[in-house]
């Protein structure tokens, strides 16, 4: 096990260093230019609404559509085949090129050819196959696999492109700037493109009322190889059709946004195939197209390969609805710093390619990346089709933990920990899923516990066995948990005939035994504001296990969870949460968890700290006991508060109360829970920290005082900065 | 108040650094003519009473569109919102001539000119139900595969969009 762990770390250290610079600069400008695109946009949620609804609809009538678009395309006089996986389909095209006594065939970029391997296959017939999309073309040229579905070649530099082309055509004067390369790539791929005897294409979209394939390129070189030569193939999965030719214009408004941040990219192009335009003939030099009369073949094959399947399963059947527009990858924290290699498996990469990679080519393949999703949730806002990745994500981890090795330590965790998952769960994960546990023994045995899990022998045990990395300062228990103060000071100041309110506050299993002043500042300031508070036993949230993807613990946990706020909830008491990531289970994941009306009612009467702070002083709640100032403060919010929208409150009370503040706007902090501590991604959760590192070092943020939202974001930060970082509950607690 | 869709369709033109030219039908053969650089291929304009000029080739072959630097053709819509032409694919070659040089020249009617995508593709699906096929297209073509964005990747370096007024009143 802890080989295994060492050979990650030594990938992922490889990766940061030879592609993570180049991966980093694309992928933020990527991120950026959405943001910027979508915000000039109107209609964007509606557009995402619609896109999803149509998405879905088509899913849903697959095998109709499949039907109509056949019988369509056949009528417009064009072949339709149904390949039922990549076997399938490439023995069907390798059948068309030699009936088209093809010796070169040219491509356009598709992510669909590259599930099926089908230029090496065409290869083994003696096929020449040229990829003309420039970023692809250097990836042949190179032998190396895409590192991103939109952009394949971010993973490269200008100058490494240089020195490829350099070595392998030597031209006459070294090529050097991007306009050098782009233009000599023209030159060479023109002629490539001139001579081919059939051109293959994917699709991003198919109109099953039309025929229609819809290419989303900026090149111009999709339009080529669909055009100049007479035979056309196009692959696509059977997902890509939608109803109608109206159903195109949300995603034609959507795909360029959310990937690289373009508002539409340079060509849509809109192909009835058999096309009507001339085929480009170097053969017929001088006959004007005019006076041409071409008999166009065109050939569309549909890819099964896995996906019939994936409709009829409820987890990973969303994954159909993916535009393969990138928004996803961009937007995750991890990727930004690792790319497609190290956060992808066969053919796809980024969020959702663990749903596509279980899918189309298996377990054994999502396994090598599925871990690298946090579950930070910052791609769910981002998705054009409203999927939700990181369940994805968690359900595949689910089934993967079901699916692996016993584990020879087994025994001594059946005694200790209450979870619900089989035998054979990888003892790391389970560690980390049973955290509330272990940190009911620390804070029983505290300070003990704390030495004793400080002594380097015992550290470097935990590295070995369970992979807990040494470099990692571990949080340290507290003897007296919050609870147990709460008690011992007689429970809440303000008395129920006095309060305005009534709160439940959530002690999270951090803010309990760990970082309980936290939790003392937010009881004394809903006090200062008139609130009567209990802190009454609630079991975990379930995020712990959830994000190991122990999905059955965590579906306990909420019934519990339930079980014990749902009297308190009925009897008008607000519940008060302060960790973001235990709210966010409450908002986002009990969804999934609970029936309806229950989570309606828990995710309705919840409410993260600053958000029911900011909601109190709207109704009229007198600020003046709590501690203001003109104090500058930097704020790193939570990712999962982030996607709820909810770190604005917190902006919001500082700024009423005079602060200062000024926020982060990196996607996530790299600590994501249990995630940094992991003896195998140490060092990408501090690549990924660096950036909020550089933000926070440098001015304005320099000097600031630093607060964060969440409890592993706090440790994160304590270990970038020279400088302590704390709660902004801390920053307005009248007792400080 | 909003913007009419042609206003819409020249600023957007003006954001992606796209030249617009305007003109009158009369007028049409002499205003592309200051735009072009020869040679110059094209395909004919479907408008009436407009003509392209004649140092223009409107029966292109291969070889002539090797050659040539600048491509004439008709666009059947403008799109407001976003500043693209679209260019149907035609017998004659029109799509894919205006592929090859590095300077493509549409030519759009002011009353073909809709406001927004969704106009642009209602319009569309008939014609695509009808076994056409047609590119929308939005500025030169372009790649930052190389390491930064540098346009005129497979397809035009520069785009010069005339649009042909439609009232006798002229152009703005």
């Amino acid at each position: 096990m802890s080989d295994a762990r060492e050979a990650t770390a030594d990938r992922i250290r490889h990766l940061l260093r030879t592609e993570g610079a180049a991966v980093e600069e694309n992928t933020l400008g990527f991120n950026q230019g959405r943001y910027d695109s979508v915000a000039d946009l109107e209609d964007y949620e509606k557009l995402k609404h619609r896109a999803r609804e149509i998405k879905s609809d088509a899913i849903e009538r697959l095998p109709e559509l499949i039907d109509e678009l056949t019988a369509r395309v056949e009528a417009n006089g064009g072949t339709v085949y149904l390949a039922s996986d990549a076997a399938d389909a490439n023995r069907y095209i390798r059948e068309v090129t030699r009936e088209a006594e093809a010796d070169r065939l040219v491509k356009s970029k598709s992510m669909t050819s590259e599930e099926l391997e089908v230029n090496e296959a065409l290869e083994l017939d003696g096929v020449d196959v040229v990829e003309t999309d420039l970023g692809e073309w250097v990836l042949q040229l190179a032998d190396e696999a895409p590192s991103h579905i939109v952009a394949p070649a971010i993973h490269k530099s200008r100058e490494e492109i240089a020195r490829l082309f350099n070595e392998l055509f030597d031209p006459d004067e070294p090529l050097e700037t991007a306009e050098e390369l782009t233009m000599f790539a023209r030159e060479k791929l023109g002629e490539q493109i001139r001579e081919a005897d059939v051109g293959m294409t994917g699709a991003n979209f198919i109109t099953a009322d039309s025929g229609t394939i819809m290419l989303v390129t900026s090149e111009g070189n999709a339009r080529k190889t669909a055009v100049v030569p007479d035979t056309h193939v196009a692959v696509a999965g059977v997902e890509k059709i939608v109803p109608s030719v109206e159903d195109l214009s949300p995603f034609i408004e959507l795909i360029g946004r959310s990937g690289t941040g373009q508002d539409i990219t340079s060509y849509i192009s809109l192909l009835t195939p058999p096309v009507d335009s001339p085929v480009v003939d170097v053969d017929e030099p001088d006959v004007a197209f005019a006076d041409r009369d071409d008999d166009r073949a065109f050939h569309l094959v549909l890819i099964d390969n896995g996906r019939m399947a994936m409709r009829e399963d409820d987890d990973l059947r969303e994954t159909l609805y993916c535009i393969r527009c990138s928004a996803c990858a961009n937007s995750c924290a991890n990727f930004q710093s690792v790319g497609g290699h190290a956060f992808g498996g066969e053919t796809y990469s980024g969020g959702i390619a663990t749903g596509w990679e279980a899918g189309v080519h298996g377990y054994d393949s999502a396994a090598t990346f599925n871990d690298l999703c946090t579950g930070c949730s910052r791609c769910v806002n981002q998705c054009p089709v409203g999927i939700d990745i990181p369940w994805i994500n968690t359900v595949v981890r689910d089934r993967l933990n079901r699916g692996g090795d016993p584990s020879r330590f087994e025994f001594l965790y059946e005694e200790l920990v209450p979870d619900e998952e089989p035998s054979g769960i990888d003892l790391q994960k389970r560690l980390f899923g049973n955290y509330g546990t272990l940190a009911k023994l620390g804070s029983a045995t505290a300070p003990l516990s704390n030495a004793i899990a400080s002594l380097s022998p015992v550290r470097s045990a935990m590295e070995r066995l369970v992979g807990i990395d040494s470099r990692r300062e571990l949080p340290s228990f507290e003897r007296e948990t919050l609870r147990g103060w709460f008690a011992s000071r007689g429970g809440c100041q303000v008395s129920l005939a006095d309060a305005d309110r009534e709160v439940v506050l959530y002690a999270d299993v951090y803010t309990n035994h760990v970082a309980v002043d936290r939790g003392k500042a937010a009881v004394r300031v809903l006090e200062a504001l008139d609130v009567h508070v209990t802190i009454p036993s609630v079991p975990e949230s379930g995020r712990a296990p959830l994000s190991q993807g122990m999905v059955s613990t965590a579906d306990r946990r909420a019934s519990e969870v339930f079980a014990a706020l749902a009297e308190p909830i009925d009897a008008g008491r607000d519940v008060v949460v302060i960790e973001p990531s235990d709210l966010a289970m409450f908002d986002r994941e009990y969804e999934r968890l609970l029936p309806a009306p229950s989570y309606e009612r828990l995710s309705a009467n919840s409410y993260e700290l600053f958000e029911y702070i900011y909601g109190l002083l709207e109704n009229g709640a007198d600020p003046d006991q709590l501690r203001s100032g003109s104090e500058a403060i930097a704020y790193h919010a939570h990712c999962q508060q982030r996607t709820l929208g909810l770190e604005v409150y917190t902006t919001a009370v500082l700024s009423e109360l005079g602060y200062d503040v000024l926020e982060s706007d990196v996607e996530c902090c790299g600590m994501a829970g249990s995630f940094g501590y992991k003896r195998q991604y140490y060092e990408l959760s501090m690549d990924v920290g660096d950036r909020l590192r550089e933000q926070f070092e440098r001015e304005p943020a320099r000097d600031r005082r630093v607060v964060a939202s969440g409890t592993s974001c706090v440790e994160q930060l304590s270990d970038l900065l020279s400088r302590e970082s704390e709660h902004p509950v801390m920053v307005i607690d009248p007792a400080a | 108040m909003s913007a009419s869709p042609i206003d819409r369709f020249t600023r957007s033109l003006e954001d992606l650094d796209v030249a617009v030219t305007w003109t009158d039908p009369s007028g049409s053969a002499e205003t592309i003519e200051t735009i072009v650089e020869p040679p110059c291929v094209g395909t004919p304009l479907p408008f009436d009473d407009v003509s392209v000029p004649d140092v223009v080739d409107t029966e292109p072959t291969p070889r002539s569109l090797e050659a040539a630097q600048t491509t004439v053709t008709a666009a059947s819509m403008g799109i407001g919102a976003y500043g693209s032409v679209v260019l149907p694919s035609r017998p004659d070659g029109s799509e894919q001539v205006s592929l090859f040089t590095d300077l493509h020249v549409p030519v759009v009617r002011e009353s073909d000119i809709v406001d927004s995508m969704a106009d642009a593709i209602d319009q569309l699906g008939p014609r695509l139900r009808d076994g056409e096929s047609a590119i929308i297209a939005t500025g030169p073509s372009a790649t930052a595969d190389m390491g930064a964005l540098v346009r005129g990747a497979h397809g035009p370096k520069e785009v010069h969009v005339v649009i042909l007024s439609t009232d006798t009143e002229g152009g703005q």
